[in-house]
């Protein structure tokens, strides 16, 4: 996709090659998860404080914008502290896996019609399975670490992430037997037109099985926004790193750039799930509106219109994360398991048989 | 075969975000469970009894400060009247009036620290500060009043360190009249929050037979559902005058005593002292601060016990004279140290979050256990 | 609501082995004197007995008295029941300071018996659990609230006076 639209653009497609090849790799980093990172962490800064009837950061630069790149600065000089009585080699790769796992998510998320880093037809099943990888990396800090608060709360983590995923792809099973495809980018494309063609009003078509499956589709979008929560260790669910009780979980004995490296990957896993939210419910990088490009007879624009449709989406939902973070208390370990074990996993079959027999209708 | 299991040993503090100062516990874990907990004690032993010792009986006022630091006027509160009962100073009725102000503006601000705190405690930070903005302006009505916004050395033997600003008593009026909303918020955000409520109810629950053999007193004990309020049933100054109700636990979401009792019985005591508070302005009588402060205080050969409702509980002074300006012996019975040993019987079978929670619930302030 | 006389009176009659003793001559209440090995049956009895009812044990302290040659406890006894309030005195040797325990009768006695162990070195006997509690575990330069207590040049290889 990338590609075509390269070739479009140039004309020429060696040179279309080479851009493409680059971009496809290195941009999602660089141009996005990191200042997407910088900005999450200002943004949840200025978000609490004024919550909290405060200002937040605001001397450096307009606002205290510059805060987070003076934070970032800070953390690459920290010395890097490894305990004698850490194990070395799972301590140093821990924060990496965690951060392939979340950075790999990225490959398969449509930003736009010709901006996904590779279009796989599992897109879905491809997410699930590398996300999986960051349940190892903390599994790997909170040993590594020889430290009973770590080990406690990584261990919470990953009963809380396996039990979540369950509801997750439940409710994703459900979307693509509606759908037909595994394919993040098809199902973007599906929901194309306008707000009432998203999923989360029944899909595309006027027929009776979308208004019947109106109700089926709000439930299975609040079990999965209520479930990415838990597996981004979110509050309500924030019990892996609940700083009153395991000081800060699996990540204390972390310092400078590895505890950025956990730190990024938390931002860029708030935005993913997002992302794959905004993909399966709310018509992906689709206009609700229709396209000013359209409009106008300028194709060219509607890629950065999807660009910027599909950002403004996952912030939204990034947003609402951080204002349930400022409101709610925190869950009990039992009392989170209760919660995915006891109703959201028997909801989410109950909807997924639901949606069946509609989609059979 | 069974499985080899170790209980794991989990020590938490003296540094630690919700031990609420240097307290250092000793959790005996089976898996997430709690079998039994220690509490060592003592980071923050500043010697207050020895000290006692060599200071003249007015040098003593700033000391008692230093204990429980969320609630210096009511130390001192204690300290006078213990110190007055036996010289048998009888002290003006104005400032009888503004140290039951003072008593009670700082349970509202204390209470609202114990009830921020124990929200970060749960995890909701938002009310931490909410609570924080409110308690800033009691802060702000102390500063007026005797230039200090912690340690304040404000009410002396027989008398006060200054008369009230002449702004104090319309600034109170505003103050009660912004906070009684602000409460109202507090409670929405947290107290009738469903997370909160099941985090708290039928956590930590303590019967009122324990409660008593423990000595346990304060908002704890009402929690329980026992109406026990020194300031009622042993009264001191002049909290007879006034009308106001004990609040106690009810269990509306769960058992009697739990920590959600114990919570929201702070909660109604805040604007059980506005009531006292907005009484004690309409019957402010004017008069001399100082009086009845006594030239040279040198008591007889002799001892004297006497207690007051601090916002943690009954705060007893034991002075002890020889006769000389110095006392012989001072003990302070610390609510807190006294609640403190309930810990272990609250916390057995629940888990490692739960402690965070029990131990919000029965708001110790350190400096008052360590003195 | 009882006063010291009568609940001297009650004491007199039901231990009348006992060695107990009525002082009215302080500025504030009346204290009763009673010895230090009995006195753990003797709050039992004050705890139980349905017309006293002292369910709560306001204030432990120990005071140390060297010209007597003593180290005294003093119990501040106090009713949330009838609301009345009693204060016992014992003494007991300066060199063998042995005191019978109340951790048996009221649980809260417990840490208030620590904190007299630790200052001034009141052997609590029975006590469940007889600790320092302020001061650090392996403080050995004596008990700080006697009155002839020195500070020791060194704990733990720092120097203590500053």
């Amino acid at each position: 996709m990338m590609y075509d639209f390269l070739v479009d653009l140039f004309g020429n497609s060696t040179l279309a090659d080479i851009i493409a090849g680059t971009i496809q790799s290195i941009l999602p980093l660089f141009v996005f998860i990191l200042p997407f990172a910088l900005f999450a962490v200002y943004l949840e800064r200025k978000v609490s404080a004024h919550m909290q009837d405060r200002l937040g950061p605001m001397r450096t630069g307009w606002h205290g914008w510059k805060q987070t790149i003076a934070d970032i600065i800070k953390l690459i000089q920290k010395e890097d502290i490894i305990a004698t009585d850490n194990d070395k080699l799972l301590f140093n790769l821990a924060p990496i896996v965690v951060f392939v796992g979340s950075y790999a998510a990225f490959a398969a998320i449509p930003f736009s019609s010709y901006f996904i880093g590779t279009e796989l037809d599992l897109g879905i099943f491809y997410i699930v399975a590398v996300t999986g990888l960051v349940v190892a990396g903390i599994l790997m800090a909170g040993w590594a670490s020889n430290n009973k608060y770590s080990l406690l709360g990584s261990m919470r983590s990953v009963a809380q992430i396996i039990s979540y995923e369950i509801p997750t792809i439940l409710v994703m099973l459900s979307l693509v037997m509606i759908s037909g495809t595994m394919s993040l980018h098809t199902l973007s494309e599906q929901q194309t037109g306008y707000a009432w063609n998203w999923y989360i009003f029944g899909g595309p078509g006027m027929t009776l099985s979308k208004f019947l499956l109106i109700p089926s589709m709000f439930i299975g979008f609040l079990i999965i926004y209520i479930s990415t929560l838990a597996e981004v260790n979110r509050t309500p669910f924030d019990i892996p790193e609940a700083e009153s009780e395991l000081v800060s979980g699996y990540h204390t004995e972390y310092s400078g750039m590895k505890f950025a490296m956990f730190f990024l990957a938390e931002y860029a896993n708030m935005f993913a799930v997002s992302a794959i939210v905004v993909a399966l419910f709310l018509g992906g990088y689709q206009s609700p509106i229709g396209y000013f490009g359209d409009l106008i007879g300028a194709s060219w624009m509607i890629p950065i219109e999807q660009f910027t449709w599909f950002t403004i989406k996952g912030l939204f939902f990034v947003f609402v994360q951080m204002w349930l973070r400022w409101t709610l208390p925190r869950l009990r370990v039992d009392q989170l398991m209760t919660t995915s074990w006891k109703y959201l996993i028997p909801i989410a079959f109950v909807n997924l048989i639901i949606i069946g027999l509609i989609t059979l209708l | 075969m069974a499985i080899k299991t170790e209980e794991m040993v989990l020590n938490m503090g003296p540094q630690h975000p919700s031990t609420h100062g240097v307290l250092r516990l000793e959790l005996a874990l089976e898996g997430e469970i709690i079998t039994n907990v220690i509490p060592h004690i003592g980071y923050l032993h500043r010697c207050f009894e020895k000290h006692c010792e060599a200071m003249t009986y007015p040098q003593i006022v700033p000391y008692t400060d230093r204990m429980d630091y969320l609630a210096p006027m009511g130390n001192e509160f204690g300290y006078a009247i213990a110190m007055e009962k036996l010289l048998g100073i009888q002290v003006p009725e104005r400032v009888e009036y503004i140290r039951v102000i003072m008593a009670e503006l700082q349970r509202i601000s204390s209470h609202l620290v114990a009830l921020g705190t124990y929200g970060a405690d749960i995890g909701a930070f938002t009310p931490f500060l909410y609570c924080f903005i409110d308690r800033e302006k009691v802060l702000n009505l102390f500063e007026i009043t005797c230039g200090a916004r912690l340690l304040y050395n404000y009410i002396w033997i027989g008398g006060l360190s200054h008369d009230l600003h002449p702004d104090f008593v319309r600034k109170t009026r505003e103050f009660i009249k912004e906070f009684r909303p602000n409460l109202k918020e507090i409670n929405d955000l947290l107290s009738h929050n469903r997370i909160f409520i099941d985090r708290t109810a039928n956590v930590g629950i303590l019967p009122i037979d324990t409660a008593i053999n423990y000595g346990v007193s304060g908002p704890n004990l009402r929690g329980s559902g026992y109406k026990w309020d020194i300031r009622k049933d042993d009264p001191y100054s002049i909290y007879h005058k006034f009308d106001y109700d004990i609040p106690v636990g009810e269990g509306k979401y769960g058992t009697v005593g739990d920590s959600w009792d114990r919570y929201y019985v702070r909660v109604l005591e805040m604007e059980e002292s506005c009531r006292i508070i907005e009484q004690a302005l309409d019957q402010l009588p004017e008069g001399d601060v100082q009086s009845a402060i006594p030239k040279r205080i040198k008591p007889v050969v002799g001892n004297v016990y006497a207690r007051v409702e601090n916002p943690r509980g009954d705060l007893g002074y034991f002075i002890m004279s020889d006769g000389s300006t110095s006392p012989y012996r001072v003990k302070v019975r610390a609510p807190s140290f006294v609640t403190m040993q309930v810990l272990n019987e609250l916390c057995k079978g629940y888990m490692v979050a739960d402690v965070v929670t029990i131990l919000g619930s029965i708001d110790i302030v350190l400096g008052e256990i360590d003195r | 609501m009882k006063k010291a006389e009568e609940i001297f009176q009650l004491l007199k009659d039901n231990f009348p082995a006992s060695n107990l003793e009525l002082k009215t001559d302080q500025p504030t209440e009346a204290i009763i004197i009673a010895s230090p090995l009995e006195i753990d049956k003797i709050c039992f009895f004050l705890h139980d007995a349905p017309e006293l009812l002292f369910d709560d044990l306001m204030n432990l302290s120990g005071v140390d008295e060297p010209k007597a040659g003593l180290l005294a406890v003093y119990y501040h006894l106090g009713s949330t029941k009838i609301k009345h309030k009693i204060t016992l005195k014992v003494s007991t040797d300066r060199n063998k300071p042995e005191v019978s325990t109340l951790t048996e009768v009221w649980k809260s006695a417990d840490w208030h018996e620590r904190e007299a162990y630790d200052l001034l070195g009141i052997i609590f006997l029975n006590h469940p659990d007889l600790r320092r509690i302020l001061m650090p575990y392996d403080w050995d330069a004596g008990y700080p609230l006697r009155k002839d207590y020195e500070n020791p040049e060194f704990y733990q290889g720092m120097k203590v006076p500053y």
